[in-house]
This record gives structure tokens, sequence and C-alpha cells, in this order.
């Protein structure tokens, strides 16, 4: 039966043009940018200094607080520099710059040959933890937080996301495709981590290659295939829960609290990698597409790439470029510059023509509705986006759920008087944290 | 910075657009939604300058005309942009018109157009808004100040026969002939009178259905409303729940309580086809129950809204001093719509306890 979220939009999935290609893998770049901030939390702290030479895969940042994860050379060569280069997420960001030696010469004692089934629980925490691995989806959680939940929060069901909901991005899709014995060996890694007896792969039937292949190789194994209805964001980790198992994690609460784990493809070829073969998570499939590429592809590139290589590697633009985002359409970032560079999260870039760029002046809500049929997380986004308008931001998290909005985007796809509510809700947000720093500092 | 190295084919891009996610939208918009909604109101405002002559036109083109005029001069008195364009202001002209009689004096539709855009929604803070349907806050305005124009119902100029052709030589002329309405007579005459007054039920019906009644512009043919309505159903502008539960409980009710012999009431004897048919019960369910502004946010709440304004029609209709109730049973539930909305909205994902659990 093919399962679904109640809810959401189905924007165009614009898939074709990269879903049928082959990952390239991008030649090494003369320099790299490695950002040691890769995801929410501190930053790394780099370990190498202007002049060292690196390895592939040779440790240059470690964490700052054991909640956040090291970073590790994608090349061989030397570090010019530590500075503030442009990061995609962050504007710029401290990077380790490093000059390839065009050698890519791994470090002594990786690329081993060991069996995942030989080693403890623990053992596969600390490999994970180690070599970097974070969430693939978007979000670069650190996945070995993930995997090493409290005692009393039990887990038997881990859920694979294969969803894959944004429109353009195909790297999830390429990988099962590819990868597919990787990504199956991450799953049972996985669950024998967390104790699972069972795990779910859940695929949008956009995707029936991959449907038919994951069913295959998944038989005789306590991983089943499910079915999903394709819709936007049934990605999100919550809605995910909620399609394959019908449950609603609650408000502020996490996935374990309803017994559940999700991983997304990507990690989970990485955390295989990781255990087998001790490679740290230096290199990433993104899809590059748009409007304006001419060549859209699957690479595998490394952290630290410019994305201006990456679109040269793809045929350079055929238009001029009007908005170029890292990540999905409905939910990625909107980049100022093609030097910011691929990071452990950057799922895809996309460039879009000029003419396509589609920005109409805002109105008043007509009060249409819209909005709260779509929203996922059942909130009445138009009055948080008119609270926000008239500063109310204190009301619209006290009364109206503020905080339980995932920011997908539905709202705005739907809003025919176009109000970027999602926009709202984050300055909504960003007011109300500040007002509490303010009272825990005792400023004004 | 530096530059890095890029290759040749590679030019940077003079001007990048920098917005909040999500960057992508459906090609919905307020002005689409409008004229839609403008387009399927459209054949019954033709069939009713058919039926009623160029009077019906007159009105019409009167309210559009006055309405744009309205919003035009505010907006550009207040220093805003003029959004005619939008269809909002003309749908609320067209509106306005179904909700009046033809042939009725020329300054009547402009009153009420001024009524319904400068006071009913530019005083609110425009579309938007507005907390009254602007159409009903219109005709309500004119119906309190001239009670007798507004009661002098011009005659259907096909008339019980359905003589189309005839009535189509005849739309020419100015001349009105007037008559009352079928919830008039009812109301004055009792239902046998008005059976007689069609020479049978079945004629009745079929009169109503077609629209070969006297009343407002938008009050006679209920077929080509409802078509229309269900264009909007279809296109997901309006849901189907709200006319449904509207037409619906005006039938039970009405089925229930409308029977009278001699005064007295006999349960469970009414005539619903007649009154879920006559009025302007099909246009007020279809397009003004559904006015997204002025009618509650999610469906549940539309629901009880839509259940709220049949029983005050029904109110009126029965017991109250007019014959027809619709206008009001609209303007009393948009009142109390800030309030269904502070108490039906869905609950928050994860609230539900059921759904929240461990296995």
């Amino acid at each position: 039966m093919l399962r679904r979220i109640k809810g959401g939009v189905h924007p165009h999935d614009e898939k074709k043009s990269t879903e049928d290609k082959k990952i390239e893998t991008l030649p090494v770049p003369k320099k790299l940018y490695v950002p040691v901030h890769q995801h929410i939390g501190q930053a790394s702290i780099p370990v190498v200094k202007a002049g060292d030479e690196v390895k592939k895969g040779q440790l240059i940042a470690e964490s700052a607080d054991g909640r956040g994860t090291p970073v590790h050379s994608p090349t061989s060569g030397k570090v010019t520099e530590v500075g503030n280069y442009p990061h995609p997420i962050y504007g710029k960001s401290l990077c380790v710059v490093i000059e390839s030696d065009g050698l890519d010469q791994w470090q002594d004692g990786l690329l081993t040959d060991r069996s995942w089934e030989v080693l403890s629980v623990s053992e596969m925490i600390d490999i994970v933890f180690k070599n970097g691995i974070v969430g693939m989806g978007g979000a670069a959680f650190p996945t070995h937080i993930k995997l090493s939940p409290p005692k009393d929060k039990k887990i038997d069901t881990l859920i694979v996301n294969a969803a894959e909901c944004e429109p353009f991005l195909t790297s999830d899709y390429r990988t099962m495709i590819e990868y597919a014995d990787d990504v199956i060996k991450g799953t049972l890694i996985v669950m024998k981590i967390l104790g699972a007896g069972k795990s779910f792969i859940g695929i949008e039937n956009n995707k029936p290659k991959a449907i038919a292949l994951m069913k295959e190789k998944c038989m005789g194994k306590k991983i089943e295939v499910v079915e999903l209805e394709t819709k936007y964001p049934q990605g999100a980790e919550k809605m995910m829960i909620k399609a394959i198992l019908n449950k609603e994690v609650p408000s502020g609460k996490l996935p374990m609290d309803v017994g559940c784990a999700v991983q997304n493809v990507g990690s989970l070829k990485a955390v295989a990698d990781a255990v087998e073969k001790n490679i740290p998570l230096i290199e990433r499939i993104v899809t590059v597409a748009g409007s304006t590429v001419k060549n859209p592809m699957n690479v595998m590139a490394k952290v630290g790439t410019p994305f201006s290589e990456l679109f040269s590697h793809c045929g350079g633009f055929t238009g001029r470029n009007g908005k170029l985002i890292m990540g999905g359409p409905m939910m990625g970032m909107a980049q100022v510059t093609l030097d910011a560079v691929v990071i452990k999260a950057t799922s895809g870039i996309i460039a879009i023509n000029e003419n396509d760029v589609d920005i109409k002046e805002e109105k008043a809500c007509i009060r249409c509705g819209r909005c709260i049929e779509v929203c996922t997380m059942r909130l009445l986004p138009n009055v948080l986006s008119i609270l926000s308008e008239k500063g109310q931001h204190q009301t619209a998290q006290t009364d109206y759920n503020l905080m339980d909005c995932v920011e997908c985007g539905c709202c705005y796809y739907v809003c025919p008087s176009r109000r970027n509510i999602v926009h709202y809700v984050r300055q909504s947000k960003a007011k109300n944290a500040m007002l509490r720093n303010a009272i825990k500092t005792g400023s004004k | 910075m530096e530059t890095k190295e890029t290759t040749a084919n590679i030019q940077k891009p003079e001007k990048l657009v920098i917005t909040s996610s999500p960057h992508v939208h459906n090609t919905e918009s307020v002005t689409k939604i409008m004229w839609i909604v403008n387009l399927t109101l459209l054949p019954a405002a033709v069939f009713s300058v058919i039926n009623f002559g160029l009077p019906a036109l007159v009105t019409m083109l009167l309210c559009i005309a006055g309405s744009a005029a309205c919003e035009a001069a505010i907006q550009y008195w207040r220093k805003k942009e003029i959004t005619i364009s939008d269809g909002s202001a003309v749908l609320t002209g067209l509106l306005l018109a179904m909700c009046l009689p033809a042939g009725i004096p020329w300054y009547i539709p402009l009153i009420a157009s001024v009524a319904a855009i400068g006071i009913a929604k530019h005083t609110m803070g425009g579309l938007g808004h507005n907390v009254f349907n602007p159409a009903h806050i219109g005709r309500a305005f004119v119906m309190a100040s001239y009670p007798v124009a507004m009661t002098t119902w011009a005659v259907s100029r096909i008339g019980n026969s359905g003589d189309f052709s005839g009535a189509m030589n005849k739309v020419a002329g100015f001349d009105v002939v007037t008559g009352a309405t079928p919830l008039g007579i009812l109301k004055q005459q009792g239902y046998q009178a008005l059976v007689d007054s069609f020479g049978g039920q079945t004629a009745m019906y079929k009169a109503l259905l077609m629209g070969n009644t006297g009343g407002s512009l938008g009050e006679t043919s209920a077929i080509l409303l409802i078509l229309g309505g269900l264009v909007l159903v279809v296109k997901k502008y309006i849901k189907w729940q709200v006319p449904f539960v509207m037409i619906g409980t005006v039938g039970l009710l009405t089925w229930a309580f409308g029977g009278k012999v001699d005064g007295k009431v006999i349960f469970f004897t009414g005539d619903p086809i007649l009154h879920m048919l006559s009025g302007g019960l099909i246009i007020g369910a279809f397009f003004m129950a559904t006015d997204m502004v002025t009618t509650p946010l999610t469906t549940k709440g539309q629901i009880l809204f839509a259940a709220g304004c049949g029983l005050i029609t029904v109110l009126i209709r029965l017991y109250g001093g007019y014959p027809e109730g619709v206008c009001y049973s609209i303007l009393l539930m948009n009142a109390v719509t800030p309030l269904i909305d502070r108490y039906i909205f869905p609950a928050k994902f994860g609230s539900l306890p059921e759904l929240a659990k461990r296995s």
C-alpha cells in the first residue's frame, strides 16, 4: 500500500535532467577551502597551521566540545592558510586552505578492510565519531550523537530516509542506484549499533528503479522497503516517521522518544565506508542542476571545493544566473557567490536563470486557508505571519506554536498573496531568541 | 579575497537574488482567483440579462463601475497602489448586482457600491482585512435606505412557458414589468397560492431551477449558479462542504418546520426543494458563504459557519419579517467568524497522545 503524509505540496520534481546520469568524480581542484564549521553548534578547532603538509584523510580540525565532529583533509598537499572564506551557510567562516599536490595520497592507517560484524557497538560509534560522519540529508547533524541515545530511550525501529522530496535533487537516488550494497551494509551496521530489530527504507514512488533495486537487495533481511506517494516535505524526519509508522513525534521531542531513529541513505553509505574501510567523510555526492546548467549531473565532490569548479565541470552556464541555491529549492540557502564551497551538508547546488527567478510583491493575507491545509505540523501559518508582521513575536510562540514550525515552506508555495511566511517565522524565532539571550544576560 | 581561478565559461554573475527559502511557488495568485470567480459568475449574469432585459445589464454595469471607481478613488486618496486589476472590486460589484433587482433607479447601485467598497472594505483596510462581505453590506445598506425600490422585482421575461426566443426579442426593451418573488408570495399568500401561480408543483420546481422567476439578478438561474460553483469546487477555490452544508441545513429545517396548514405548523411537511432553489440561497452558498476573507480559516470552522448561515436563513424565512434572509444570515455569521477561528483550529502535530506513543 502506498503511504503518505497528510498536507504537503507537489512541486514539479525537476529530477529528469540528472536522475539517469552516472555520478562523475570531480577532479581534485588546485585549492580546497575546507570550512571547520560544518553544522549547527560550535565550529571545530583547526589542528594544522599554514605550511603544514597534510595527507588525504588526515585530521585537520577537531571537535571543540565532543558534540561536534572532526574535519579531515580531502586530499594531500600543503596548508597555505587558515583564514576566513565564503561559506554557503555562515557567510564567511574559518577555512583550512589546502593546496593540492596532485598526488591525492592517503594517510597511513586508512583504507583498511575489516568486517563490521566483529566490531563492538562502542567501537563502531567511536569510528563514526572519529571519521566525522554527519547526517547528509541537509542538516548535517552529527551522526555519533544520533547513534548513542540515552539508555532509557530504547530504539526499536530504524528508518532509512530515501524520500528525497526536494525538487531537482537526485544525489540520494544515485547513491541508492550506484552504492546499493553500501547503503544496505550501513543500514545493518546502524541497526546493530542501535539495537533496532527492524528497519524501513522509505522511497517516494517517483523513483521506481530505486524501489525495485532496494527490494531485491533487502530480500531475506530485516529491512522493508516502503513505497511512499511523492509529496513534499515527506523527507523531513518527523514526516518520514508519520508516513511509515503513523507515529507523531511530540513538540520539542526527538524521534527516539517514539522509539525511532532516522538516517539518510548518504549517511549510511558514509557509515559503511567509515566502519569497514576507515574512510573519513571527505567527499560527497552533489547534484548540480538548474535551468542555466549546461550539462546537469551528480558529481562526487570533495568537501571544500568551490561551487564554480562544480559548475565548470558540468559545462558551465548557458545563461545569466538570477539565483544560486545550495540544497533544494524549497529549503535551500540562496548563495551570494560562486566561491562558496561544498560542505558535508551540500546535497545539491542549483543555478536558476534570471528569467526564471519568480519574485512577486507580497500582498495582504486573504485568509484563504491554503497554508493551513498544507501545513504538515498543523499550525496556522497565516496567523504566524501576521503576528510577526505586527511584531507580536511572543504571542506567536506562546499561543500559536511558533517553535513547532519546521520551515518546510509549503505555506509560501501555495500562498496566493505570495506572503513569505517562512521568512516571517524565522524573524519571530530570531527576535525571541534575542529576547531570551537578553533576559539571560540581564541586559536590555 | 583573491579571485579563485575559474574556467573561462564560468562568467561571474553580476546580480544574484538573495531571498529566504523557499525559492519556488505554484502558479496561483489572488488576481487569478478573483478573475476566475468572476468568470464562473458570468453564465448566470448573462442569463439574468436575457431574463430581465437591458435594465439588468445597466444595474450590473453601474455596480461594477461604481465599485471599481470607488476603490480607485480611495486608493488614490490614500496614496496606495491602485489594485482594480486584481479583480476583487469587480467581483464585489458583480456580486452586488446579483443581489439587486433589475430596473432599480440608477443611483441605488452607485450608493450600494460606495457602501460596499468604501465602508465595508476600505474602512477596514482593504482586501483581506474586511470583516463583512462587502457585496452584502452594500445590499443591506440600500435595503434599509430604499425598501420600496429594493422590493420592486422585475418579472421574468422568459416566464413559465420557457419562451427563450420571445425573451431574446424583448431584451432590447427597457420596460420592466414588476411582480413578486416566489418567497414573497409564499410569505404573504401561502404555499398553495405560490404553487398555483406556477400552475403546479413540477412546473414550479422547473421554473426555479431554470430561473424563469422574478427576483434579484442572482436569485434566478439556480442551475447556472450551481454549475459555476461546481467549477470553483473542482478548481479547489471553494470547499464543497460549505454550499452542501448551508443548502442542506436550509432544506432540512424547512422540511421539518416549514409546513403550515391554517397558520399551524405541522412538522416534517415543508417543501425543502422550494426553499433550497429559491431566493439568494444558491448564490449565497456558492459565492458568498465561501468568500475567503470573511469566513473561518479551517474546514471545520467553515462547516460550522455554513450551518449557522443555513439556520439563520430559515429563521428569517419562516419567522422573520422579510421573505428572504440569506444576506443577513451571512452578515451575522461574518461577525462570528473571529470567534469560530479562536476556538476551532487543528491540533498541532504530535499533540495527540495516541500517535505520540512508543510502541
